[in-house]
């Protein structure tokens, strides 16, 4: 029976090609709203991703997310190397300063201070230069992914910030010693490497101006005892990579809306899938009907039915997912190829898959209750 | 009460209903499809139920082929009461036993009509290939041998009737019920599908009841009921008298 239900699901090709469509569509929706979300989660935590060699972070309690700096005691190093179990711990400064370039254009750039010793917390990549040559005099890094994006200058036919040039920082004189490549980030604001003296000396004066205090803990001892014993000495937060990325991404995800939005599209997805999928199995299975009760009459049992109904939508329901997560991600390469934030981990397509098998269940089910309740009488009418 | 049968000295009776009633809807709204019904039907007989529309021929035969439940009376069809039977036991009763021929046809138009002619095979879980090899020969059996790929739309009117009576024929059911089976067709193409009917169904024990307004194929009946409102008005033997006068050679 079960190529007789194919047969009769393929067999009106406009509502067979309607049904693939709406579900492909569905799909896609999903899959692309559902894969931007992720990829916006995932580039909030770039910078923290990008510091990787520490495996820890001391912060503030109050600190929010990555580029949410809360100014805590210089003796917090100190504090932290003195925790047994600690290999090593370096300062990282990480403040928002005004700069202008050489043509007078202005910008905002995040500043970031390593460590002056070890240059601990230095981006991944160094593309142009070396990373020795952050201590020369006044140096500063530039990122060199996309600089006519966020570092071009506007006067004089305009170009971007290159290495060699002179800019000010705060007022205060730096050149471009070197360039380095990064994950694309959420944040805006292109993000600017010197040594953590040299980024004091650029921002506002304060009370306090260590950020961050970047931990590496010795190899063979727990991390997260390490993570307390420093909690309980410096009475600050101490958050792991993952942990710092994850509160990251919650707290831009939660004040930003971009859950909301993206949760709709991926909604509206579901909506669109659920009426088109729905309405057009339904209505398939209502054309059909006059055909199932002659096979009532004929002896086919519920259960049997059951079976040819649930192959169709089956049926319709992968052959919709593939195209529509093969179109899903056709579109995502092409985004992700223009640096706009896409990612689909396998999570997205399971869920996808998912979701759009109850639709189509939730379909199927509301034609089986139809195809349950028909008097096989009917074919006598 | 008086059992109207053409033939019934000839041994057991394939089907007897004995003040068979049903009636549709309650207090006010009810209605008597039928109001006790007397008739036996002896195996290979074929049965013509006559009568103006809404007189309970329908009802009738729905009820006899287990589609439909009666509300009072009682009705064995080859010795079983199929109002008894639970609605799964009834399905597979129908499966096993029974062949449908309908007014408007009902085949499949997404199949071919080897695969029309295969469901009933398919339906007992017959291997698909053996399902199709039996269903090839079955409409070898009916004159379109040279059809069997052809899809309903490309088939006229008396061979789609010749394909849903190979359909109703090929799992060799001891009974087959035809309802108007040529009032879609014009006479001379429902008078050559009669003569497949006749030639093909009535093989065997096979027992036909063949549910009709058109009086130009009275001439292929073993007897004919006669129904008025839900009662058997009279049961009077077919032009056949008993002996099918349209059996081929």
């Amino acid at each position: 029976m079960n190529r007789i239900a194919l047969k009769m699901l393929m067999g009106d090709r406009l509502k067979y090609f309607g049904l693939i469509a709406g579900i492909a569509f569905a799909t896609m929706l999903i899959v692309q709203q559902s894969s931007i979300l992720v990829g916006f989660a995932k580039q909030t935590g770039s910078f923290i991703r990008d510091t990787a060699q520490a495996d820890l972070w001391v912060m503030d309690p109050q600190v929010r997310f990555s580029q949410d700096a809360v100014p805590v005691r210089d003796t917090t190093v100190q504090l932290a190397r003195g925790v047994p179990g600690v290999e090593w711990a370096v300062p990282l400064y990480q403040g928002f300063l005004r700069g202008k370039m050489p043509d007078g254009t202005r910008f905002t750039m995040i500043m970031v201070g390593l460590d002056d010793a070890t240059l601990m917390g230095a981006p991944p990549v160094i593309v142009e230069g070396t990373l020795a040559d952050l201590r020369r005099d006044k140096a500063v890094f530039i990122q060199a992914d996309k600089p006519e994006k966020k570092l071009m200058m506007k006067q004089g036919g305009g170009r971007p910030l290159a290495l060699g040039d002179r800019f000010s920082a705060n007022d205060h004189d730096a050149v471009v010693t070197g360039t380095y490549r990064a994950r694309e980030s959420f944040f805006w604001e292109p993000v600017f490497y010197t040594t953590y003296t040299r980024a004091l000396q650029y921002a506002p004066p304060e009370r306090n101006s260590l950020a961050f205090v970047l931990v590496k803990v010795k190899p063979g001892n727990d991390l997260h005892a390490v993570k307390s014993a420093i909690e309980r000495k410096t009475g600050l937060a101490v958050r792991t990579n993952e942990e710092f990325v994850k509160i990251t991404a919650d707290y831009i995800l939660n004040t930003t809306g971009i859950i909301v939005n993206f949760g709709l599209a991926v909604a509206l997805g579901v909506l669109i899938g659920s009426l088109v999928a729905g309405q057009t199995f339904y209505n398939f299975t209502l054309d059909n009907l006059r055909h199932y009760g002659a096979l009532k009459a004929m002896g086919v049992s519920d259960r049997q039915l059951m079976g040819m109904l649930l192959l169709q939508a089956a049926t319709v329901a992968l052959l919709g997912y593939s195209i529509g997560v093969g179109l899903g991600s056709g579109m995502g390469w092409i985004v992700a190829s223009q640096g706009l934030a896409f990612s689909m981990p396998w999570h997205v397509p399971a869920l996808t898959l998912l979701a759009i098998l109850s639709v189509c269940a939730v379909a199927a089910w509301l034609s089986l209750s139809r195809v349950f309740r028909l008097d096989p009488a009917v074919v006598f009418k | 009460m008086t059992m109207h049968n053409a033939t019934i000295d000839t041994g057991l009776p394939a089907i007897v209903c004995r003040n068979l009633a049903k009636t549709y809807g309650e207090d006010e709204t009810t209605v008597h499809a039928l109001r006790g019904i007397d008739l036996a039907i002896r195996p290979s007989e074929l049965m013509m139920l006559v009568g103006p529309s809404g007189c309970g021929k329908t009802t009738l035969i729905s009820i006899i082929a287990g589609i439909l439940d009666k509300s009072g009376g009682d009705c064995q069809v080859f010795g079983e009461d199929l109002s008894a039977m639970d609605p799964g036991q009834r399905t597979a009763w129908r499966r096993d036993h029974a062949g449908f021929v309908f007014q408007s046809f009902n085949l499949m138009p997404a199949l071919t009509a080897t695969e029309n002619v295969a469901i009933p095979l398919l339906i007992r879980g017959t291997p698909h290939r053996e399902a199709l090899e039996r269903a090839a020969d079955m409409l070898n059996r009916v004159g379109l041998a040279d059809r069997r790929h052809a899809r309903p739309r490309q088939l006229s009117g008396g061979q789609q009737q010749r394909v849903a009576i190979g359909r109703a024929l090929v799992h060799e059911p001891r009974l087959v019920v035809c309802d108007e089976p040529t009032s879609a067709l014009d006479h001379e193409t429902g008078y050559q599908v009669m003569e497949v009917l006749r030639s093909v169904a009535t093989a065997g024990d096979r027992t036909l009841v063949v549910v009709t307004h058109d009086e130009r194929i009275f001439e292929f009946a073993d007897s004919i009921a006669r129904m008025d409102d839900g009662r058997i008005t009279g049961v009077t033997p077919g032009f056949t008298n008993g002996a099918p006068a349209r059996k081929p050679q």
